[in-house]
């Protein structure tokens, strides 16, 4: 079972909540992947409306909110953002997002790393969203971070683990939790990110805009199972060609 | 390293800009059709009349393009006009200084009863409007406004004169996140016509206008031709290199394009040029396919018809409800306004069409504790 911050997860497809046709369809979807852990923009919240449209559609027991900072551009707009979120929605987990370049949405290392110390410090439980950068994910881990999010590829662009090489370092190297966050555009994607060793995936757009977002979302639910059982089942080795003899060896058999 | 867009704008003709969209054929689109990363050339042949009977394919990219951007969502915003007074001589344009009719800019009372209809129609998003009157409408005059209405609204946007840089400097900590400033036409020769007398009469000032917003660090800014003054597919071609000139430069703001058609008011000017239903298509669907991620908007300018089918097309923001006076919610509706709305349909009306066509109306995208308000 998957483990964060003390907090146990029985299912490793992490969600958001945006794009959706509805808050009813949204909700029904989430029901339908089983998700436990699910993203919410500040920003398109109202955190002084008890009956907030999205929140109040998912007010069940087994789901717990992630908000996210989806819309800063610095640390210092993070944290302050981090602290209303944690008023508001009576959480301390923070989806740290700083992307400061609102054409790819690409986060900003730099701004992510100091805000998640800061954050940390406060006594956030902090998943920062972050390219795939191994060496930024020890740094993070330095600074106290719950996991890490490194993208498969940018933001809503459904193209898949573009960054799979410098995932699978992610990956065996980190001592925290490693989410693969954006770009997964097919269940295949979600099952190949689980069959590396991921220990969950997020995702909204795949989900959101499919023509029949309820059915997607537990397709994805069941690639998840499945990539993660594949994972846990250990793959055989892929070989570019049968092996047969041993031309270089065999003479030691002599 | 370019400055300002005047300079690379000087390197451009209108003329041989005009004849090479003109010259763009079948291939071409064919081309820029079968591209996933598209350049100003392949924009030329997608706004070329060449491209005009590969336009149900267009949409299909178009909507497909925008949908894994955007989502099966739309934002709703509503102007709030503040002022018609004017000094500028424009010759589209109701407020036209030389259009002799009562001026008013409404007070602080005024404005908050114009405030509380917006807010009773479920807006968060408001865009204030005036004319150029710099001495009664002025920085500190949108500072004040700011401060009043920044505790209702969590977007705010404007649209009204240029203004310097250290002005917007000035605004943008008061709640101000994005500016609209159309170029109206980027024929220089032309425009000076269009504008013969106020301070708008200065080309230059206004094509700098978004490198002065962008150097203050605004959060999204928004470009647009005037459709109907001159050859649009020129004047959009201008519009595509400013904003990718923009989006290089100031990479930290957002944009969003309109593509207003000049509409019929008390006195004014027959287009020069008229865009038809099919173009108008045509030209939303070159900007999608140019840039997957502008924002691209649409007002009460359009016909009911046309704004239902054109939500489906790559459209991310459109208003409801409008009106176009100063005071036309509440305080005195019969005051003189910009331009005849088309679409009169209450912003209810609009969110309950959205929804039958499997979109979610956003009133909400933007919350003041993102910038530390």
């Amino acid at each position: 079972m998957l483990t964060i911050a003390n907090k146990i997860f029985s299912s490793r497809l992490f969600t958001g909540t945006g794009k959706f046709s509805s808050a009813a369809q949204m909700e029904k979807s989430l029901l339908a992947s089983g998700s436990e852990l699910v993203t919410v923009a500040l920003k398109r919240v109202d955190l002084n409306d008890q009956d907030d449209d999205i929140v109040s559609h998912l007010r069940h027991s087994h789901i717990s909110l992630l908000p996210n900072t989806s819309g800063v551009r610095n640390a210092k707009e993070a944290v302050f953002a981090a602290q209303m979120a944690r008023e508001g929605l009576e959480t301390n987990w923070i989806k740290l997002e700083i992307h400061p370049d609102p054409k790819y949405l690409m986060p900003d290392p730099i701004e992510t790393l100091k805000a998640t110390e800061e954050l940390a410090k406060l006594g956030f439980i902090v998943l920062p969203y972050i390219h795939a950068d191994p060496v930024l994910c020890r740094r993070l881990e330095d600074a106290g971070t719950a996991a890490v999010m490194p993208l498969g590829s940018a933001i809503g662009s459904n193209k898949g683990l573009k960054t799979i090489d410098f995932l699978e370092m992610i990956i065996s190297q980190s001592n925290v939790p490693v989410i693969i966050d954006a770009g997964i555009g097919a269940p295949s994607d979600a099952a190949k990110a689980m069959e590396i060793g991921a220990d969950a995936v997020l995702v909204n757009t795949a989900i959101a805009v499919s023509r029949d977002p309820v059915a997607m979302a537990e397709a994805f639910k069941l690639a998840v199972v499945a990539g993660r059982m594949a994972f846990e089942a250990r793959l055989g080795m892929i070989n570019s060609q049968a092996v047969a003899s041993s031309p270089l060896t065999s003479f030691l058999n002599d | 390293m370019i400055n300002t867009f005047s300079e690379l704008f000087d390197t451009y003709s209108w003329e041989e800009t005009s004849k090479s969209i003109y010259a763009k054929t079948a291939a071409d689109v064919e081309q820029a059709m079968g591209k996933t990363v598209r350049n100003l050339e392949d924009f030329k042949a997608l706004i070329s009349p060449a491209a005009a009977p590969y336009l149900e394919q267009m949409a299909q990219l178009s909507r497909a393009l925008t949908l894994k951007r955007f989502g099966k969502v739309m934002q709703l915003y509503v102007p709030l006009y503040l002022s018609n007074e004017c000094n500028n001589i424009c010759t589209y344009c109701g407020f036209s200084y030389d259009n002799k009719v009562r001026r008013k800019t409404l007070s602080p009372m005024e404005i908050m009863q114009e405030v509380a209809v917006i807010k009773e129609m479920g807006y968060d998003h408001v865009l204030l409007v005036t004319g150029e009157s710099n001495q009664s409408v002025h920085t500190d005059y949108f500072k004040k406004v700011l401060e009043l209405i920044s505790p209702h609204f969590s977007h705010i946007s404007m649209e009204v004169q240029p203004l310097d840089l250290e002005d917007y400097q000035e605004l943008i900590p008061f709640g101000l996140n994005t500016v609209l400033v159309y170029q109206e036409t980027y024929h220089r020769e032309d425009y000076k016509k269009h504008h013969p007398k106020g301070k708008k009469s200065n080309f230059e000032y206004r094509l700098e206008t978004p490198d002065r917003l962008g150097k203050a660090g605004i959060h999204k800014m928004g470009l647009g031709v005037l459709i109907g003054l001159e050859d649009w597919r020129t004047d959009c071609f201008f519009t595509a290199l400013h904003l990718g000139y923009l989006e290089k430069k100031y990479w930290k703001s957002k944009y969003s394009l309109s593509f207003p058609r000049l509409r019929p008011f008390s006195g004014g000017l027959e287009p020069k040029v008229e865009m038809t239903d099919r173009e108008l298509v045509q030209l939303i669907c070159a900007y999608r396919l140019l840039n997957e991620e502008v924002e691209l908007s649409i007002s009460t300018r359009e016909s009911t018809v046309f704004r239902d089918h054109i939500v489906n097309l790559g459209i991310t923001a459109i208003s409801a409800g409008s009106k176009t006076n100063p005071g036309g919610y509440a305080v005195e509706p019969e005051s003189l306004e910009q331009f005849e709305i088309s679409d009169e349909r209450s912003p209810a009306e609009i969110a309950d069409m959205l929804r039958k066509q499997g979109y979610e109306t956003v009133w909400k995208d933007w919350d003041s504790s993102l910038i530390g308000l």
